[in-house]
């Protein structure tokens, strides 16, 4: 088998970048799932919510919807905290939280997906911008600025949330809650205040990820299931609760997936993708960095 | 007068009474159609223009004395939901014929009940469905021709081979799926026939969200033509990686779904310039096909206010051919015998907006007549330049020519 040096650096970059994308789209599961025990399936539905967001203010006043995602990121939050507060309420108090919590999500899921389907119909949209059509050649690599810019941003992102969670108070409450709950309490914090805070910066994450999802590819109010698997794939694999771990985790899968698609074929990469999930959890049941 | 008299005269009034309900009693049509999910925006589009004939219809005094009434159900463009569908409109709703929804992958699941029932069955749009089923009554309304994967990819490859120099190698690739996977059989033994030879041949998930490795794997085996199978986001993914990665062969295209329509047309905009692809119709020659610029005309006012695809080039003509098939031959037969009204079809000639139909043996059109075209000269997103004449040549078949391919295809990309 032989690799050369342009498609290998190529199939490199490209896996990176593929990387950098699904990691945006999962660390609100790293922190909903991984952090809270949460197992928000919808999560997927705000991911497609944001896209569409992004698609309106850019098709009404042809702003960037990546500017625009970060701008509108508090209303997302602001969703999030309202949806946790439900949940909370009605499944998590009672203990319930396990099967009908689980079941709320899936509503919430469907629900959203007919909501955008009734409001925007079922054609695909696609967002032009300025960088769209922009590739940049360094030497035989290609850098399509269409993936380079989520990339940069959603790295920003990840990296943020990371550094927030470590560094300052409520972010260190926030992996203090996911240890224990009762030890947070006896110091004065409202464990329920803090989690519904992480939920929302959560879903503020996939509102985000949303205007790259549409900057990437064209979106559908259907396609948010396709990527059910895959977030949940890359919290595993990197480890719950580990952001970082989410980082890397979503940097295996792109690059395995691109590494099969130009060297195999491209029938093989969910295969490839999800056997390595598989065979990293043989090895370190935890995940990658997981504790 | 007797009560004998009353009760016969009574009896006799209900008689009546009933018949004359039974003869108002509507002509119902069923079928399921995508109003959800990948295919939903064609699917809208077919059922736009199934609408608009029973209307017609309907305002000419209806069919066999009969009020047209269309029932139709959302299929979801998933196939796991057609055979209840099915069932049901024949059971409860009690249908009096039948018609397909959109696309290989809901043609084929009814399949088996249609047999079982012996319906006559007119399908929209889906390739080579009864080459494994052969069932005398189905009836396909797209124009592939008798041999559909073969008619299907016949412009693409007969284009190629009149390149000069002749080319000798093709790529071939797709998604998996069923109508791209039946498109490059069709390919293949198009490679075959023309002696080019086969130096990529692989698929690719339909969920793939980076088409740009496929594309650079495609290029390291310099292919001089490129043969893509897709749906349409995967249309979209694979014609944004290969003006990404700058692929250079002599002709790329062939078998895109997507393009066909206004979203694709006016998203991907001048990054179609160059590509071959097929198409149901064209401006260029809306000379061969009477009476549909009066139907598009009234298609596109309705289209865009449902927020459907407002060009209406691809299904909405067909679409509403189809009905006009069974209109016919409901009215020469008189009735809705099943039977009848199939014999009837294989029989004779159709005059409808599409032109002249007539079926092969095995439902397929007789005739292949999907066009193959080359975009060129696309400026902006806009639609305006796709409704007039001057964007596309015309490829094949040879009665609708009205151009040679350019080529190479980097070079077209203007």
């Amino acid at each position: 088998m032989e690799f050369p040096t342009a498609l290998l650096l190529n199939a490199i970059i490209a896996g990176l970048l593929l990387g950098g994308f699904y990691a945006a789209v999962s660390v609100g599961i790293s922190i909903s799932f991984g952090m809270l025990d949460v197992v928000n399936i919808a999560h997927p539905a705000f991911i497609i919510l944001g896209s569409y967001v992004a698609y309106i203010v850019n098709d009404r006043m042809g702003l960037d919807p990546i500017a625009v995602s970060i701008v509108l990121s508090p209303l997302f939050f602001a969703l999030g905290m309202l949806l946790y507060r439900i949940y909370y309420l009605c499944f998590e108090k009672r203990g319930q939280e396990s099967l009908r919590g689980l079941a709320f999500f899936f509503g919430i899921l469907f629900i959203t997906e007919v909501v955008l389907l009734l409001v925007f119909g079922v054609d695909y949209r696609l967002v032009e911008t300025a960088y769209s059509s922009v590739t940049l050649r360094l030497g035989v690599v290609d850098f399509p600025l269409r993936l380079v810019v989520p990339f940069v941003v959603s790295v920003t992102m990840v990296v943020g949330v990371q550094l927030f969670l470590a560094r300052t108070f409520f972010g260190r409450a926030v992996l203090a809650v996911a240890q224990d709950q009762l030890a947070l309490r006896l110091m004065g914090i409202n464990p329920v205040r803090v989690k519904e805070f992480a939920f929302a910066l959560s879903i503020a994450t996939a509102g985000v990820a949303g205007a790259f999802l549409i900057v990437i590819q064209p979106v559908q109010p259907a396609i948010g299931r396709e990527y059910i698997g895959l977030v949940f794939a890359v919290c595993v694999l990197g480890g719950m609760g580990s952001i970082w771990g989410t980082l890397l985790g979503a940097f295996v899968l792109g690059l395995a997936e691109s590494f099969t698609s130009t060297f195999f074929g491209p029938s093989w990469a969910p295969a490839v993708s999800f056997g390595t999930l598989l065979a990293a959890l043989a090895f370190k049941p935890s995940g990658l960095l997981g504790r | 007068m007797n009560k004998l008299g009353l009760w016969m005269s009574a009896g006799l009034a209900a008689l009546v009474l009933a018949a004359s309900a039974q003869a108002q009693q509507p002509l119902k049509i069923g079928f399921g159609m995508s109003l959800t999910g990948p295919l939903a925006g064609n699917g809208k589009a077919a059922l736009i223009s199934m609408q608009i004939w029973a209307e017609d219809v309907n305002a000419k005094g209806g069919l066999l004395g009969r009020k047209v009434e269309l029932v139709y159900y959302d299929d979801q463009t998933n196939p796991s939901t057609v055979p209840s569908i099915y069932t049901k409109l024949l059971d409860v709703d009690k249908v009096d014929l039948v018609v397909s929804g959109y696309g290989t992958n809901v043609i084929a699941p009814a399949m088996p009940i249609m047999m079982q029932r012996n319906m006559t069955f007119m399908s929209l749009f889906g390739l080579n469905v009864n080459s494994k089923f052969n069932y005398d009554r189905y009836f396909q309304i797209m124009p592939a021709g008798p041999d559909p994967a073969i008619g299907w990819t016949q412009g693409f490859f007969d284009t190629a081979m009149t390149l000069n120099p002749k080319p000798q190698t093709v790529a071939l690739v797709g998604a998996d799926a069923e109508y791209p996977a039946l498109a490059l059989e069709g390919a293949r033994a198009q490679a075959k026939r023309t002696g080019l030879k086969v130096v990529y041949d692989k698929s690719y998930p339909p969920n793939t969200v980076d088409f740009s490795p496929i594309v650079r794997a495609i290029q390291a085996t310099n292919p001089d033509l490129v043969f893509l199978a897709s749906y349409p986001p995967d249309s979209a993914g694979m014609v944004r990686a290969v003006n990404e990665v700058g692929l250079k062969t002599r002709m790329f295209g062939g078998g895109l779904v997507g393009p066909q329509f206004a979203a694709l047309k006016t998203q991907l905009g001048p990054l179609l310039n160059g590509v071959v692809n097929y198409e149901a119709y064209a401006p260029e020659v809306s000379a061969k096909y009477p009476f549909l610029e009066q139907f598009l005309a009234k298609y596109q006012g309705r289209a865009v206010k449902e927020g459907v695809d407002p060009l209406g080039f691809y299904l909405p003509p067909y679409a509403y051919a189809m009905m006009q098939v069974l209109e016919q031959a409901i009215k020469a037969t008189g009735g809705l015998d099943q039977g009848k009204l199939a014999d009837y079809m294989h029989t004779y000639e159709f005059d409808t907006f599409v032109g002249k139909v007539r079926f092969a043996k095995n439902g397929e059109w007789s005739i292949p007549r999907m066009l193959t075209v080359q975009y060129h000269g696309i400026s902006g997103n806009d639609l305006e330049q796709w409704m007039k004449p001057g964007k596309v040549t015309v490829l094949a078949p040879s009665d609708y020519k009205t151009g040679t391919a350019m080529t190479p295809y980097q070079d077209n990309k203007k």
